[in-house]
Parts: C-alpha cells; structure tokens; sequence
C-alpha cells in the first residue's frame, strides 16, 4: 500500500520536468517550515529549556512562589545545600537506587536475556512477556500493593515466613529504618528489570547469525563464543544501556513518594523526594522554592560529573556508529 | 539416543527455574485481582487461598465512587490523550518541517534537541510549575499535559524527521505538481505515510502520561477533583492504609487498563523501548 503510492508518485515525477529547486517557491517553503516550527521551540523552549535556565536563576533568590522573586541572597542556598547532612544523605539514597540497577539488575537482566535469545526454548516469548510486565504498571499504583503485601501486621509476605518458621515475628519491611531502603531497593530492581531485559535482547539481537555459526562450525563452546563473539559485539551497547539505566535509576521518585514518603525517620529520603519536601508538600507554611531549585541544580551538577566519567566511552561509541 | 535425551533435559531443566521466577514476578498482579473480589472480613481472616469464598463487587463499588477512582479513571484518560495529541501535533509538524536538508538553522535546533537528552536537567518541576501558574492553566489538565509533552518531544521529533527524511523528495514534488501546498501535503500525503510512527510514538506516550505521576501529583494538589489513577492512589493510600480490598479493587482500575492496551499491542511498545538502544 505504502510502497505503491511511492512507486506512483515516482511515475508522475518522471513524466514531469522536475521543477526548479530554488527561488520564491523554497523561500516560502523555508517560511512555512519555521512556522511548522514554531510550536515546538514554544513547548520544547517553555518546557525544557526555560526550567533548566530558570532553576538557576531561582536558586539565588529566597523565595517562596509568591509574586517574583526579589530577595537575592546569593550562594546562601547553595551553601545551605552542601553543608545539609540531609541533603548528602539523600543523594547517597539515590546513588543507592543506580548501584542496584547498575550492579544487581544490569547483569541479571544480561543472564536472562542470554537465555531467552535462545531460539530453542520454548515460552520464551511468554516468559518475556512475565518479566516485563511490571514495567507497564503504574509505579504509584503497584508500589501500594506490594507495600501491602509486605506489610507486618497481616501482610502475606510476613504470614508465609511466620507459618513456615523462617522468622519468629514479622519484619517490618518498609517501617524499619534499615530494612526499608533495600526493601525499595529491591522492588525498583523488579519494576525496571523488564526494560533492561528488552535493552540486553535487543543488543544481543546485533550479534551477526553468521559469526555465531562460525564459532560453533569452529567447535567454540557456550563460554568462548560468549567470551569472543557475542561480549565484544554487545560491549558498546552495553555502555548505552548503562547510561539509560544510570539515568532513570538516578531519578527514582514515584515508588518512594508513593509507598514511603522518605521515611522512616528519613531512611529512604531520594533527591527528588527531598525537593519536593521543600517546594510542595502541602503541610509546609511557606515553601522555599529558592532553596530547592538549588539542591535541583547541585544535584543535577552531580548527575552530570558522574555521566562525564562515561563520557570517553560514550564518544568513542558515537564515532563508531557515525561512520 | 542418549545424547538426544540429555540435550532435551539440559534444554528443558531451564524451565524448573524459570517457571517459579515467573509465578513469583507476577504474583503482585494476581493477587490484586484476587483480593479485589473478596470481601474485607475474609481479607482480615486471612487465608493464602486466591479464590474469594464468594466473590463480591462491593470493593469496585466503593472504589468507584467513594474514592472517586470513576473520576480518575476520566482524568487519567483526559490527561493521557491530551499528551497524545499534543505530542504526536508538535513532534509531526517539526519532523516535516526539519526533514528539509537544506532548512537554514536545523542543524542548530536538531543539536540542541539532541544535546538536552544528554544533559542531565536536575530537577525542572519548579520553573515548569511557576510557569503553567504564569499561564493560567494551573487549574486544569491542560497545563499538567503541557508539562508532560514538553519534555517528551525530543524522540518523537527525532523519529518524525527520520521518517520523512526517508520518503523521496519525488513525492512531495509530485504533490506539489497536482497544486497541493505545503500544509495540504503535510497533512494529506505525508502524515497518511507516518502511520508507523505515529502509532509508535502514539503507544509509548500514552503508557507513560497514563503511568506519570511526579507532574500530575505536583499541578493537582491544589485541586484533588483533577488527580490522576496514580495520584488518587497515593491519597487513597495515604487516607486509609488499612481498606486493603478496597485498595486492591482500585489498583486493579488503575493497572489493569493500561496492562490491556500494552498486550493488545505490545509488539510495537518493545521495539519501541528497544529502538533507544539500537540507534
């Protein structure tokens, strides 16, 4: 259908004399086109450019969203930002949150995506479709009900391990301040586990049919057609994936706001959420938007510092497939 | 023979592992639906059974109207399409428009474009929110979508432009040969071809506006009558942690939409997901 109405186009621009290319004709193609625009640099600009430019420029003033800013204070926010053992704390949280999916999910989605790349096994359409389910869930909403699956008073998690003896009461999961976080930890690793999965599949998918015949044809086993075929070929995919998990990780909100608010006693506090403490929550008196635009920013800078540090790989990645 | 057997076992002894990981991974999801259906004096009583004693509507019911999931269940869908639209309006007439090669400043916007996808953004939420009050739209849907299709452009305008890059310059000449201007072919030659992509951008943005939560928490504090499924969950949540049945009846209205769509057309939502790392 779609080939056809090309192939047929292509007829009658044949018969035609081609017409000219330049002239009052591009001019006001060219018009038309930054009309075309418009809309764009409008939603992109307000959206995405002006809140980046803005962040800053907010982040110098106290300020609490009541008319426009105009006490300047300076780097006052952002000293109070660095010098805040809360702050610190919420940003080892979310590092936490990039460790566990950089060092528990990426190399477990790996194995499982090694395993269903297999043509020879059966379900494993249906299998991948089990592991990534989770994914399309609402965080907010799946979040819930599995805080109360987890829950100690009756929650069915704690009456399987009381019934079969593993513990002798009920562990408060996401009530005690050291089993919370990794409690979380552990349901984001089960939420996102589905996209690094399909992000593996489809890596392993450029490895070439007929180099993993050579290799068997060469009598290479299991191990060293992974070690010398399929590993180098995924490496530098690998490091994409690696970027794309380290971001969406990093930025983790909905599943701690929803189930934990940051607590208990704060042992679960993330960036995002302890932004949001500062500009939004409804039982704050004033909000201080001055000062979380800065811990934004700071925390945005740090974001950044770390993404530099994959930066070399990132290049070499991006000359390769240029040419 | 043997040798047959042991590779038909090593094969299938997969299966003893990965069944139970599947049964356990999904198993949030089927208890939700099981226990949306009992009542919540067999829920107390306890029970590993799923299967309700007798299964009852009651908690739909109250999650419906007492805790207003009917009215979310609306917004969400208002909210979901309204990003749709506007993404799919925005992303399509700028990937026409810089799909020209020669277009004076598209290599700059395309930079840019490309650039903020890189560039880690902090957190944004306060300008954008100052910004949607600056406009008068904090008392709607409209300025949280505004908010949610902003800073989803960036790929949905990459792949438009990709898309119509790849269409011969021939057709667009032949359109214009038969009188058609540039709106005319935008919208009755081109935009008919982008069925793929538009489908693809259109899928991917409705999970993720159905499935946002940080925009819509933040621009329906003021209003709870606009909140989100996810929003409403959370308040819900927050209100009442022990209406265990109700809750599950609610997740289920919010979950299990959304999970309907994904598999009806979850061909095109994986290769979507997949296409960020192969490009």
């Amino acid at each position: 259908m779609k080939t056809d109405t090309v192939e047929r186009a292509l007829d009658v621009s044949a018969q035609s004399a081609p017409g000219p290319r330049r002239g009052p004709g591009a001019l006001r193609r060219n018009l038309w086109s930054y009309l075309f625009l418009v809309p764009t640099v409008l939603l992109f600009g307000g959206f995405t450019l002006w809140p980046m430019v803005a962040s800053w420029w907010y982040s110098f003033f106290n300020w609490d969203g009541v008319g426009n800013p105009t006490d300047w204070v300076g780097l006052a926010n952002f000293r109070e930002v660095l010098g805040a053992d809360a702050f610190w704390r919420a940003f080892w949280h979310s590092f936490a949150f990039s460790l566990a999916a950089i060092f528990i999910e990426m190399p477990l989605a790996l194995v499982l995506a090694i395993l269903l790349n297999n043509s020879w096994l059966r379900f494993r359409n249906l299998y991948r479709l089990v592991l990534f389910l989770p994914v399309v869930a609402t965080t907010a909403v799946i979040g819930i009900v599995i805080a109360i699956l987890l829950d100690p008073a009756g929650g069915l998690v704690n009456r399987v391990l009381l019934d079969t003896g593993l513990v002798d009461r009920p562990v408060n999961f996401l009530g005690g301040t050291s089993t919370a976080l990794p409690t979380l930890l552990s349901i984001d690793v089960w939420k996102g586990f589905g996209i690094t999965l399909i992000y593996w599949l489809a890596a392993l998918q450029t490895v070439p049919k007929d180099l993993q015949e050579a290799a068997a044809i060469d009598g290479a086993g299991f191990w060293r057609a992974l070690r010398f075929v399929t590993l180098p070929v995924v490496t530098p995919i690998a490091i994409v994936i690696l970027l794309l998990v380290f971001q969406r990780s990093l930025n983790t909100f909905d599943l701690v706001q929803a189930v934990t608010e940051g607590g208990p006693d704060y042992a679960t506090d993330v960036v995002p959420t302890y932004i949001y403490r500062y500009a939004f929550d409804p039982s704050l008196r004033a909000p201080r938007y001055g000062f979380a635009s800065a811990a934004g920013v700071v925390f945005g800078l740090l974001t950044l510092a770390i993404t530099l540090l994959q930066a070399p790989f990132m290049k070499r990645r991006m000359t390769r497939s240029a040419s | 023979m043997t040798g047959r057997w042991q590779l038909f076992a090593r094969r299938n002894v997969w299966h003893l592992l990965l069944v139970p990981l599947c049964l356990a991974w999904i198993y949030p999801f089927v208890w939700m639906v099981a226990a949306a259906f009992k009542t919540p004096r067999e829920m107390l009583i306890g029970g590993l059974s799923l299967l309700p004693d007798e299964a009852t509507f009651e908690n739909f019911r109250r999650a419906w109207t007492t805790a207003k999931f009917g009215t979310y269940t609306a917004n969400t869908i208002t909210f979901s399409v309204a990003v749709v639209m506007l993404v799919l309006l925005v992303a399509s007439t700028a990937g026409y428009a810089l799909a020209r090669p020669r277009l004076p400043g598209k290599k700059l916007l395309v930079g840019v474009l490309i650039a903020t996808m890189f560039i880690p953004h902090g957190y944004t939420i306060i300008p954008t929110f100052v910004l949607v009050n600056g406009l008068g739209l904090s008392n709607g849907l409209l300025g949280a979508a505004l908010a949610q299709a902003g800073p989803a452009l960036v790929v949905p305008v990459l792949l438009f432009m990709g898309f119509f890059s790849g269409i011969p310059k021939e057709l667009e000449e032949a359109a214009r040969m038969d009188g058609a201007g540039y709106l005319r072919t935008y919208w009755s030659v081109m935009l008919p071809l982008a069925k793929p992509v538009i489908g693809t951008v259109a899928l991917l943005n409705f999970i993720g506006a159905w499935n946002a939560f940080f925009v819509p928490l933040v621009f329906t504090l003021g209003n709870p009558d606009l909140r989100t499924l996810g929003v409403g969950m959370y308040g819900f949540y927050g209100q009442d942690t022990t209406d265990w049945t109700g809750l599950a009846a609610a997740a289920c209205i919010g979950v299990l939409p959304i999970v309907v769509v994904f598999l009806f057309l979850q061909r095109t939502f994986v290769e979507g997901i997949a296409g960020a790392v192969k490009n």
